[in-house]
């Protein structure tokens, strides 16, 4: 054996942790020490810089000014309080009802004849590869007040009035559900073809009925791929931006669109930094549960 | 699961569910084909939003950024994730393997608009001038960590022996990853990578906090226009892209049908 310290094994590890390290740990950090910093009219917009060729005590001055003012600014001004609870809200509204198209979608796909199973997953797979903007952009021109969906029901005569959707949470709903739709459904699908059929035929002889098995056998089963698809939903619907800001109406706060709009709008990076990192704390736990997830199986599967 | 005979509830929830996820994209195709500019009328059929979008030079210019953009950061983040998926599953001890597989899985699950928001505090913070090459080391990055999982499941099922004999034959580790290693996962690396590039050319969010003056890319310039309504352009592009997807799509499923098929009869 080799003893020589093994140099292809060090470059092929350093590589990317110390790209990971740069470009993803890095810019946290600093998003991090700019939520402490306060905002300034100038280029870059924030105050304090650091300029290290000034010594230690500019350093020493530097970290005094840096103070946790915009947090107590988000805590107290009742917008950015509601952003958190209303995002949280959506999001939690949205996972449940893409649950409730998804299951009944992932359920049919697994119970059809086999062959045709490859092409039906490649159904669902399709819409994920396309453009995410313009999946969400296809529902405006269905929504709005002279909307496909509008002209549609009152040619058939259900309605006299337009529908009011556009602009609203509940269009943000449809958005949400309509996107992430393919995230919940190829790991719901994966665990209910995985079930052991024979489970079913043995539940029907002694007597269960369809509905009594699925809720019994079937339903407990596959809770590994609805936790799974729950969660691969609910994360990005926290944070979502595009959804709410085409489909959304002002009415409809979500903080990634506060946080877009704080940074873009009101050109204010420390209050916008801020909003970053409260966000980050409230997805923590779901992102390390999700992560735990990941390795486990990835363990399971090795 | 094994197939049950025909049932009304599978059947309907089936038809319910592909109608929800193609409808909205059939109405936008077929209405880019509409000569009235009113979206919700039929003006008869037309091809002149196609003509009006390739005389645009804006759009053009857009388009050539997005693309290069793709291509670059798709096959950066293909190599360095190929690395990390190595990593992830053939170095099981070195300091700090909890922080690096945490941030190979974090960023699939990181809201857009803070990965975004803390590139662009990066690249401030060092003095990089926002443009073409901050986009790519951005997308490089996020893109990284998708190839890094794709990968990494496809090495999981990789026979060690067939590398141990080679080393036992004298390969250097080098040779043996280029002429054993490589060409097995290579159906592995090519799905990474392509999926690189499709998160590329559709990422909206973190490219507009890092890109700078005259970089602006096709999600972005889509993204202003979609703003102030429904434009019939806007629905000719979008039957471009879904049309080159679709195909791309198709293409690579067959392609690992018939690679699935080999390995079968092997």
């Amino acid at each position: 054996m080799n003893h020589s310290f093994n140099w292809g094994r060090f470059w092929l590890i350093s590589i990317p942790f110390i790209w990971l390290l740069v470009f993803f740990l890095l810019p946290f950090i600093i998003v991090v020490k700019m939520s402490l910093s306060d905002m300034a009219n100038a280029m870059p917009p924030y105050v304090p810089t650091l300029d290290l060729t000034q010594g230690w005590s500019s350093l020493m001055e530097y970290l005094k000014q840096l103070d946790f003012e915009n947090y107590s600014f988000l805590m107290d001004d009742e917008l950015y309080v509601l952003s958190y609870l209303s995002s949280l809200k959506i999001a939690l509204i949205s996972t449940f009802l893409t649950l409730l198209v998804g299951y009944p979608l992932a359920y049919g796909m697994a119970k059809m004849p086999e062959k045709w199973r490859p092409i039906l997953l490649m159904m669902v797979i399709l819409p994920f590869w396309t453009s995410f903007l313009i999946r969400v952009y296809s529902w405006i021109g269905i929504l709005k007040g002279d909307g496909l969906l509008n002209s549609t029901l009152m040619a058939l005569g259900l309605i006299n009035e337009p529908l009011v959707i556009m602009n609203t949470t509940t269009a943000v709903y449809i958005g949400i559900v309509y996107s992430y739709l393919p995230f919940l459904v190829l790991p719901l699908y994966a665990t209910l073809e995985k079930i052991d059929h024979s489970l079913l035929e043995a539940a029907a002889d002694l007597g269960a009925s369809p509905m009594k098995a699925f809720w019994q056998i079937t339903f407990p089963m596959s809770l590994p791929g609805v936790v799974a698809g729950a969660f691969l939903v609910f994360i990005p619907a926290m944070g979502e931006f595009v959804i709410p800001d085409l489909l959304g109406g002002s009415e409809t706060l979500m903080i990634g669109k506060t946080l877009w709009e704080e940074f873009f709008g009101n050109r204010d990076w420390p209050l916008a930094s801020a909003v970053a990192v409260a966000l980050l704390l409230l997805l923590v736990i779901p992102i390390l549960f999700f992560q735990r997830m990941q390795e486990k199986q990835q363990e399971a599967n090795s | 699961m094994n197939p049950t005979r025909f049932n009304w509830f599978n059947a309907t929830s089936l038809a319910l569910g592909f109608g929800f996820l193609y409808l909205p994209i059939l109405i936008l195709i077929i209405f880019s084909f509409n000569d009235s500019k009113l979206v919700t009328v039929w003006g008869g059929f037309s091809t002149r939003w196609y003509v009006a979008l390739f005389q645009d030079e804006a759009f053009m210019e857009a388009a050539w950024v997005t693309l290069r953009v793709a291509l670059v950061s798709a096959t950066f983040a293909a190599i360095l994730g190929t690395m990390a998926a190595m990593v992830l599953i053939r170095a099981k001890r070195f300091p700090g393997r909890m922080l690096f597989s945490g941030m190979i899985y974090s960023p699939l699950v990181m809201p857009e608009v803070i990965t975004g928001l803390s590139l662009l505090l990066l690249f401030v913070a060092i003095g990089l001038d926002r443009g073409y090459w901050t986009i790519t080391l951005a997308h490089t990055t996020f893109a990284m960590c998708y190839v890094a999982v794709v990968v990494s499941s496809r090495l999981l099922s990789f026979d060690m022996s067939l590398e141990e004999a080679a080393l036992d034959l004298g390969s250097t580790r080098l040779n043996t990853f280029f002429q054993v290693t490589l060409p097995i996962i290579l159906p592995a690396i090519i799905a990474g990578w392509l999926l690189a590039f499709t998160l590329s050319l559709d990422d909206l969010v973190i490219a507009s906090f890092t890109s700078g003056p005259g970089s602006t890319t096709l999600p972005m310039k889509i993204y202003s226009q979609v703003r102030l309504g429904v434009n019939p352009q806007i629905n000719a592009l979008s039957t471009i892209l879904i049309t080159l997807v679709a195909i791309g799509v198709v293409i690579t499923s067959l392609l690992g049908k018939r690679q699935a098929e080999k390995e079968g009869k092997q």
